[in-house]
């Protein structure tokens, strides 16, 4: 009985608020890009395929954020060296489950082996590089790790293990995208014959002449959410448990918590293990198989760690759904927006202007001609979406340092710890509590 | 044994002498039974400090202390800035590592243990400056305490069939927290954040959190410091109402005399790192050494 009042508890508890959040932002997010593609005069199953590339981005980011949560919202270890942890996953995943005869040859494994192999190694590579530097003050740890995730990446760039990891042109023989196996006969060829669970589902496509790389696309990103939601939960018990208490003391006050008796030093190694993993974990579904498969080193400079903690100070460091609001809505509006709207700017109103420099796009001003300028600005989106992102960065850490939730300060505890939880307080009361009814015991 | 000549080695100590602290302190009638007991049973005495040392560099900020503190006792540390009291507290509570010296706790050698394996001993302390957990609500800083929590383990907390175990004991955890916070009198502010709390909450917490750890022995680095009179009143009552029902020992440091000599019935003087007098508040009163170091000659 207590087990179903547990897990009702549970899913009350997620879906309360959180959520709902989600969902909405999730939704946001869909209808945005749906408007974006609707403007750019895309036929819907191209639209599909928009929306589809940005959910899958805010997936794989919330997950990396996710990771990067545990460690630095939760217990204050600043890791900065992300994407070398991620490119660990993705290489030990792409070498353990690529194929023997390809170049350069993997070891042929069973893909379920290959991730659970790709999570370990970034866990262990995490705990190698940390162990030393978690003694030491947090700025000691954050060098170590910004330095390890070079090494990382340019060991895999070296010409001199080419052989093994590809140098410089990356991991070019990766294993099999786990859809292609399930919908096809032939995994390596998209036209080949459906399997028996393919039939249908290329058939329903067809019907809406969506195509098959939209198709497998689509089910791999759903697939990344279902895993997101599977780590969600898992860091959200984990959090909000006496183990994610220590955490958020460590991060509060390490001394106060060593003199409370809590062997600091394990937690901070067990919460960056757990971090490390699962940032292997996000880097080998984004980058080890699914739609943006591509094992090169470029893939991990640290340009995007500094994407992910941006992400998660979005979001709000310290919460596990901050830190999904975070990465998607980063992803999403940050990163995968402004492209589309400049396209859209750009097919609406004719800036033919298209100055070589900002000298010359802002010297016309004076002329009153604003043309150059809005020509500079769209044809440089790109670059300037980066000078955005830092703006938002020094925004957000004046004016709201706790993110957009502000849930830095969520409670950490199996258990409700609000006033009604007050032994001697009226049943009901106690009852009411979300806590999976465990408070009237 | 050799801290012990390290302590009368210095001239100016000339017949304070630390040796016969151990083996025959004082001689009050009512104190020599627990003194006895004490010699057989090498628990009766809580804390034993030996030829305590810690130099920092040049600097020797403990010069050889020696003193014990009996089993429930209310024991002052008292001493002029820079005595090295707060020094001392960081080597027995294994902050700082002892240049040389041993410190005991039940018997048991401790000396250069890590700060939590110390605390987990049942010796537990507070700061001079309070260090609550202030982005966390006045209940977490309480519940983060005790010892033993099932759910500090990643698997316990996340895997659904042991979750419930850690669920059921935390709700026990909650329901002993909630209880000393209204012992200390501050249950009103169980939902704020500690970050919150003025500087005499923030004592009464540190105080509160540190007992449900539920220690044999607390030490207490000026309690009473910032705090109102009213406050510091109520923290008194609570310090003696413990020591009278859990049977706590307490070893505090404070600089204000009055509020030592009224409350503690073992005072030891501590004067440029060493051991300068112990006894009871009237002999230390007495002692016109201690008057000249520490009171100035004032009194």
């Amino acid at each position: 009985m207590s087990a179903v009042d547990d897990a009702r508890g549970l899913l009350e508890r997620v879906f309360a608020r959180d959520a709902v959040k989600v969902f909405a932002m999730f939704a946001g997010i869909w209808v945005l890009f749906y408007w974006f593609g609707s403007q750019l005069g895309y036929a819907d199953p191209f639209i599909l395929s928009l929306v589809r590339r940005v959910t899958f981005l805010s997936a794989v980011y919330a997950l990396a954020v996710l990771a990067l949560n545990i460690q630095w919202g939760y217990a204050g270890l600043f890791n900065i060296g992300v994407a070398g942890f991620m490119a660990v996953g993705a290489y030990s995943t792409a070498m353990l489950s690529g194929s023997p005869g390809g170049t350069p040859p993997g070891l042929g494994l069973p893909l379920p082996i290959g991730i659970l192999g790709g999570v370990l190694a970034a866990t262990v590579i995490g705990l190698v590089a940390a162990l030393p530097a978690l003694r030491l003050k947090a700025d000691y740890l954050a060098i170590v790790t910004v330095a390890i995730s070079e090494i990382i990446r340019l060991t895999f760039n070296s010409p001199a293990f080419a052989d093994v990891t590809g140098g410089a042109s990356g991991f070019d023989n990766l294993p099999t995208n786990p859809v292609r196996t399930l919908l096809l006969t032939e995994p390596g060829s998209i036209i080949s014959d459906p399997t028996g669970i393919g039939q249908p589902i290329f058939s329903f496509a067809t019907e809406y002449g969506i195509q098959r790389l939209t198709v497998l696309n689509t089910i791999y990103t759903l697939g990344t959410l279902v895993v997101l939601l599977g780590v969600y939960l898992l860091l959200e018990r984990a959090g909000k448990s006496p183990f994610g208490r220590v955490l958020k003391a460590i991060r509060e006050d390490e001394v106060a918590a060593r003199s409370l008796g809590k062997d600091t030093q394990n937690f901070k190694v067990r919460a960056f293990a757990l971090g490390c993993g699962l940032m292997g974990l996000a880097g080998i579904l984004w980058y080890a198989m699914g739609p943006r498969a591509s094992v090169v080193p470029v893939n991990f400079r640290p340009p995007l760690t500094f994407y992910i903690f941006i992400a998660l100070i979005i979001g709000g460091s310290g919460s596990n759904t901050g830190s999904i609001l975070g990465g998607a809505l980063f992803a999403s509006l940050l990163f995968e927006a402004p492209p589309r709207v400049a396209t859209i700017i750009g097919n609406r109103y004719d800036i033919a202007a298209d100055p070589a420099n900002l000298v010359q796009a802002l010297a016309p001003i004076g002329d009153g001609e604003l043309m150059p300028l809005a020509g500079f600005l769209l044809n440089n989106i790109d670059t300037l979406r980066f000078i955005g992102m830092g703006v938002l960065l020094i925004l957000l850490v004046q004016r709201r340092p706790e993110g957009l939730l502000g849930a830095r300060k969520e409670t950490a505890a199996a258990v409700s710890l609000d006033e009604s939880t007050r032994p001697g307080t009226t049943p009901e009361r106690t009852t009411a509590a979300a806590d999976g009814g465990e408070a009237d015991e | 044994m050799s801290d012990r000549s390290d302590g009368p080695a210095d001239a100016d100590l000339p017949d304070d002498v630390d040796p016969p602290d151990d083996e025959d302190l004082e001689p009050e009638s009512e104190d020599s039974a627990v003194e006895q007991a004490a010699k057989t049973i090498p628990r009766g005495v809580p804390l034993k400090v030996d030829g305590l040392r810690k130099e920092f560099g040049g600097i020797t900020a403990v010069d050889g202390a020696t003193f014990s503190v009996e089993a429930g006792s209310l024991t002052g540390l008292i001493g002029p800035n820079g005595a090295g009291k707060s020094t001392t507290f960081n080597c027995i509570t294994g902050v700082h590592e002892p240049t040389d010296g041993s410190v005991q706790f039940r018997g048991e050698d401790i000396t250069g243990d890590r700060p939590h394996a110390i605390a987990n001993r049942g010796l537990v302390r507070t700061f001079q400056i309070a260090r609550e957990l202030d982005e966390m609500t006045v209940l977490e800083n309480m519940m983060l305490a005790p010892g033993g929590q099932r759910g500090e383990s990643i698997t316990r907390s996340v895997l659904p069939g042991l979750r419930s175990d850690v669920v059921d004991q935390e709700t026990a955890l909650r329901d002993d927290a909630w209880e000393t916070l209204e012992f200390f009198e501050i249950d009103h502010l169980a939902e704020e954040y500690a970050g919150n709390l003025s500087g005499g909450q923030r004592k009464l917490l540190e105080l509160a959190r540190a007992l449900m750890t539920e220690p044999d022995m607390m030490l207490l680095d000026e309690p009473f410091a910032g705090v109102n009179p009213t406050l510091e009143e109520k923290l008194l009552d609570r310090i003696h109402e413990l020591r009278e029902q859990e049977d706590l020992t307490f070893l505090l440091v404070e600089h204000d005399m009055d509020l030592i000599m009224e409350n503690c019935e073992h005072v030891i003087v501590m004067h440029q790192g060493r051991v300068l007098d112990e006894g009871t508040p009237e002999e230390i009163k007495a002692n016109e050494e201690v008057v000249e170091a520490y009171l100035g000659g004032e009194v």
